[in-house]
């Protein structure tokens, strides 16, 4: 019976937001997007408060709530919470990234407000929970959670497909996480406990059932990362979904899989995870090269960045699958990493977006002359994309490549180097979708758009001083992790060498 | 008649005798002050729970062992005494604006309930038989309840042929099981069984042919026939207390008799049992997608919940599990009928004279006319697709244990996929409150709205703390 006040305050204190918007008129559309700011600012506030209480040295799961919750009849299900070096990052990521969303809106969203901003925040509830939980069921009811208030964003608030997109994301997702449910009722059924830790500790799932159980997890979490070719559903719900939305679906939710890999499915099940790296990491390089590939073709600058971040979780996957330090690490930066540039992203997409009511890039051009600062900040979000030195992506991607090379030498995990050399060329491609993207849009002769939004009677402008607003942090974030990493690695290292441990322990088997 | 007799059968004692002086009450009461009626119902209803709840932890035989008083009787009794009151609140208003108003229905009501409840503590097949009967006749008449209506008389008398046909399964049954033991006792039958002296063949047959009988009144796969067209024609709040109340009333019977009488032939009876959860997990969820009518939709659902139901009791022949079977089947009916209950509220808020504002389109826009009507649509769905925060999550997840724990992975595989598919449709009746426009009416209605605001509330909050609920449903062992 333990009890910290923080995390769960973190987790919980949207819900404030949401029964003081309950009782807001939906007229009062001022109050609304204040409230719900200054919900989500003040949610972002507590977790800096849990940072500083954060003891980056401890790899052990800290600040630890744990409360027997259902009990009965063997059941031994906990409401246990708690934050260590695998999650500090991304708790702080959707902390972060919420208030920023939500700062977005205010032009974007125009039609029921009240409800989106009550959805918006239920939906970090969701998330928060997902990175907090460390056990098992608990995890469970926040992940399926985090599906309903999304499901209605996209499906109100959405592009003309969005009903087709939301359900498609919403089936998807569940068929992936159903069968997650059942390794769960194994696992608690078979150790005992649902409680994430204790399974660790107890350990000695026979090699041939962790087998399954890794895989009824990796599907949950494939989907959701997406990994080809269970990617489909993305590009539709990414598209579909209102900016806001796909945001916090590329920067965060996406991370969520990710996520579950490092969590749950390598040290619950080091030895499945071991056997099936060469698997996961081969299909990782395949992500990565078709993210990419498919990536230039796409003439939708969101459906670009959507396929782009199957190429760019991609490698996340495969710093992860090298089951070595600097993978893992890598892979967790690379997280952070590709929620502050694809977050950044669909933000100056909405925003192009919303003066001209086009994304296909065939129109844009020489957009330079008449949004210059429009453009360099779509400079800079784009090179720290595609891993420019001194931007946050090459940090992460370096790592990356350095723990998918350490793991491809004889003897290792992987055991082949065409692993970190292929994945070298997304690279490369990603310089040239992105650069080619960007020359459309900003370089050039001018597009068509700046005569058609000429006949509308408007002209186009540059970034307002809230667009500026919204989009500063980011760039604060991507210039610091690109040139000063280490207090970042720092808060993961320790947890992560405590993994790796586990890990290679199951590699000597 | 003993005080032990007395004290066994005491809520069904109360009840038959509250439903009969109602009955005489009723012709005194004024035409246009039926809610009298309702009220008195409503009354003897909560009178009866109080002594049920008074009951709780008792155990008794009455009657020469015809009757059983336990943990299990006392509360599937109570959850059947609730699925009554809600069963009067939704019907009140609803029968008025129908034009169907009359006393009598509150009393048959009543007596449907007495059979349900004496079913729960049968410990014999003649009195299963007996209850069956019981609880079945008045449901004939009431899904008739709105004669001259055309579709209502076909509904009340294809119930009863089909009811009657498979009444006469159950008493064919009956008959050979008594052939094969030389007794209709069901601890009798047991003994017998254990003792070696049963002639086996015989024994599956009649356990076979109580099985189908059975699986007629709960609806399961390859008996569900009747269940869209009798839940369609039926007058609405009568079609929700059926699918209720019947359906506890058909699992607590077949759970009683199966694992009582019969778990020496568990081993022959399992994969029977398995491959009809499959079967009904599978046909009620595909076939509800093609459904456009709200009352056919929701018929397939709670065949497809009879097959999750029938999931959780395949273990019934494994000692270790068959308590941890019956607790989890009981809590995953006490979910089911509060989700029922309040989608069937909302469904009979929208309904129009003559089968109008039935058909799911005519739900496009309920989220603009009605927020909170919508959003408690939509915790009924999720809950019967089984996401969190709702009850029907906990419940799945508590059957779900149980057949993993009993080893039937395949089943349990079954059984998250057809889920999945359930989901399609649920979903769908979202997308069409939330997500498309239109102008549905809905009639504001002081009890109808009690009951799926109350409903809506309990499904979420009971989602957070099942501990109470799953402690009293453990505890609902068979003597």
């Amino acid at each position: 019976m333990d009890f910290e006040l923080l995390p769960n305050l973190v987790t919980f204190f949207p819900l404030v937001g949401v029964l003081i918007l309950f009782f807001i008129k939906p007229e009062n559309k001022v109050l609304i997007r204040w409230v719900s700011l200054l919900t989500a600012l003040a949610t972002f506030g507590i977790s800096l408060v849990l940072l500083q209480q954060f003891d980056a040295n401890n790899p052990a799961l800290q600040m630890v709530t744990n409360l027997p919750w259902i009990t009965v009849a063997d059941w031994n299900i906990s409401y246990y919470m708690g934050v260590d070096g695998l999650s500090i990052l991304l708790i702080l990521l959707t902390t972060f990234l919420t208030p920023i969303s939500l700062l977005s809106t205010w032009s974007a969203i125009e039609e029921r407000e009240k409800d989106f901003n009550i959805f918006f925040l239920m939906l970090e509830v969701g998330m928060l929970g997902v990175f907090m939980a460390q056990d098992l069921f608990l995890f469970y009811v926040f992940w399926e959670f985090t599906l309903v208030p999304m499901y209605f964003l996209i499906g109100i608030w959405g592009g003309p497909q969005r009903i087709y997109a939301s359900i498609k994301f919403f089936l998807y997702t569940m068929a992936g996480s159903l069968l997650m449910l059942l390794a769960i009722l194994w696992l608690g059924i078979n150790q005992g406990t649902f409680a994430v830790p204790d399974l660790i500790a107890l350990g000695g799932i026979p090699a041939g059932i962790q087998t399954w159980l890794f895989l009824a997890f990796a599907i949950a979490f494939a989907i959701k990362v997406p990994m080809w070719p269970l990617h489909s559903w993305l590009p539709d719900a990414h598209v579909q979904a209102p900016t806001a939305g796909s945001v916090i679906l590329a920067g965060v939710l996406l991370k969520m899989g990710t996520y579950g890999f490092v969590r749950f499915n390598l040290p619950l099940f080091p030895e499945a995870a071991v056997k099936f790296a060469p698997m996961m990491a081969g299909l990782a390089v395949v992500g990565i090269i078709y993210g990419a590939i498919v990536s230039y073709y796409q003439r939708d600058i969101k459906k670009l960045v959507a396929y782009s971040s199957i190429s760019h979780l991609g490698f996340v996957m495969l710093g992860l699958f090298a089951l070595n330090s600097q993978g893992i690490q890598g892979g967790i930066l690379q997280m952070i990493n590709h929620g502050l540039s694809t977050g950044a992203l669909f933000l100056l997409v909405g925003m192009i977006y919303e003066q001209t009511h086009t994304r296909n890039f065939d129109v844009y051009g020489g957009l330079w002359k008449i949004m210059p600062v429009y453009g360099t900040v779509m400079l800079v979000v784009t090179l720290s994309s595609m891993g420019l030195p001194g931007l946050n992506g090459f940090v992460g991607e370096f790592t990356i490549l350095l723990g998918a090379w350490g793991a491809g030498m004889p003897g290792e995990v992987l055991g082949s180097y065409w692993y970190a050399g292929l994945s070298a060329i997304g690279v490369i491609l990603a310089a040239i979708y992105m650069l080619y993207m960007y020359q459309k849009i900003f370089l050039g002769p001018e597009g068509s758009i700046v005569q058609t939004v000429k006949e509308h009677g408007h002209v186009l402008r540059d970034l307002s001083v809230r667009e500026i607003i919204t989009i500063v942090p980011l760039l604060v974030f991507i210039f610091w992790i690109g040139l000063y990493p280490k207090p970042f690695f720092a808060l993961i290292a320790p947890t992560v060498d405590n993994l790796v441990k586990v890990l290679q322990a199951a590699m000597m088997h | 008649m003993n005080q032990a007799d007395f004290q066994t059968l005491l809520p069904v004692i109360v009840l038959t005798v509250w439903a009969a002086l109602l009955l005489i009450v009723d012709l005194f009461i004024d035409k246009e002050k039926k809610g009298i009626t309702a009220i008195l119902a409503a009354v003897g209803l909560a009178l009866t729970m109080g002594i049920s709840l008074s009951q709780t932890g008792q155990t008794s035989l009455g009657f020469s062992e015809m009757v059983v008083l336990d943990g299990f009787s006392t509360f599937v009794s109570i959850l059947l005494l609730f699925s009554g009151l809600m069963g009067i609140s939704i019907a009140y208003g609803y029968l008025k604006r129908m034009g169907i108003e009359r006393g009598e229905y509150y009393s048959l009501i009543l007596f449907s309930i007495v059979g349900m409840m004496l079913m729960t503590q049968a410990a014999d097949l003649i009195v299963v038989f007996i209850a069956l009967e019981l609880l079945s006749i008045p449901l004939y008449v009431l899904a008739a309840f709105a004669n001259t209506n055309a579709s209502s008389e076909e509904s009340g008398i294809k119930y009863f042929l089909l009811g009657a046909f498979s009444g006469s399964f159950v008493v064919y049954g009956i008959a050979l099981v008594f052939g094969a033991t030389g007794t209709t006792a069901i601890a009798g039958i047991a003994a017998t069984a254990a003792a070696g002296t049963a002639n086996v063949p015989l024994m599956l047959a009649g356990s076979a042919l109580i099985l189908v009988g059975f699986g007629f009144k709960v609806a399961a796969v390859p008996f569900q026939m009747w269940t869209p067209d009798v839940y369609q024609g039926a007058p609405t709040s009568v079609t929700a207390f059926m699918a209720a109340g019947a359906k506890i009333a058909g699992f607590a019977a077949l759970m009683r008799v199966f694992s009582t009488a019969f778990p020496s032939i568990a081993t022959d009876l399992t994969p029977v049992l398995a491959v009809l959860a499959a079967l009904t997990m599978i046909v009620g969820n595909v076939a509800a997608i093609a459904q456009k009518n709200i009352k056919r939709m929701l018929a397939y659902s709670s065949i497809a919940h009879a097959g999750y139901i029938l999931m959780a009791f395949v273990a019934f022949g494994n000692p270790a599990l068959v308590d941890d079977a019956i607790s989890a089947a009981i809590f995953y009916l006490v979910a089911y009928a509060v989700t029922n209950f309040g989608s069937w509220a909302i469904v009979i808020s929208l309904e129009e004279k003559e089968g109008k504002g039935l058909a799911l389109d005519d739900y496009a826009g309920l989220w603009r006319s009605n927020p909170l009507m919508a959003v408690a649509m939509a915790v009924f769905m999720l809950s019967l697709t089984g996401i969190p925060p709702t009850l029907g999550l906990i419940g799945k997840i508590y059957l779900f244990r149980v057949v993993v724990e009993g080893g039937f992975i395949w089943l349990a595989i079954i059984g998250v996929l057809t889920s999945l598919i359930s989901a399609f449709y649920y979903l769908r009746l979202i997308v069409i409150m939330f997500m498309k426009d239109g102008e549905p009416k809905t009639t504001p209605e002081g009890w109808l709205d009690l009951t799926w605001g109350a409903m809506a509330i309990a499904t979420v909050v009971f989602s957070f703390i099942p501990m109470s609920l799953f402690a009293w449903a453990s505890e609902a062992l068979m003597k």
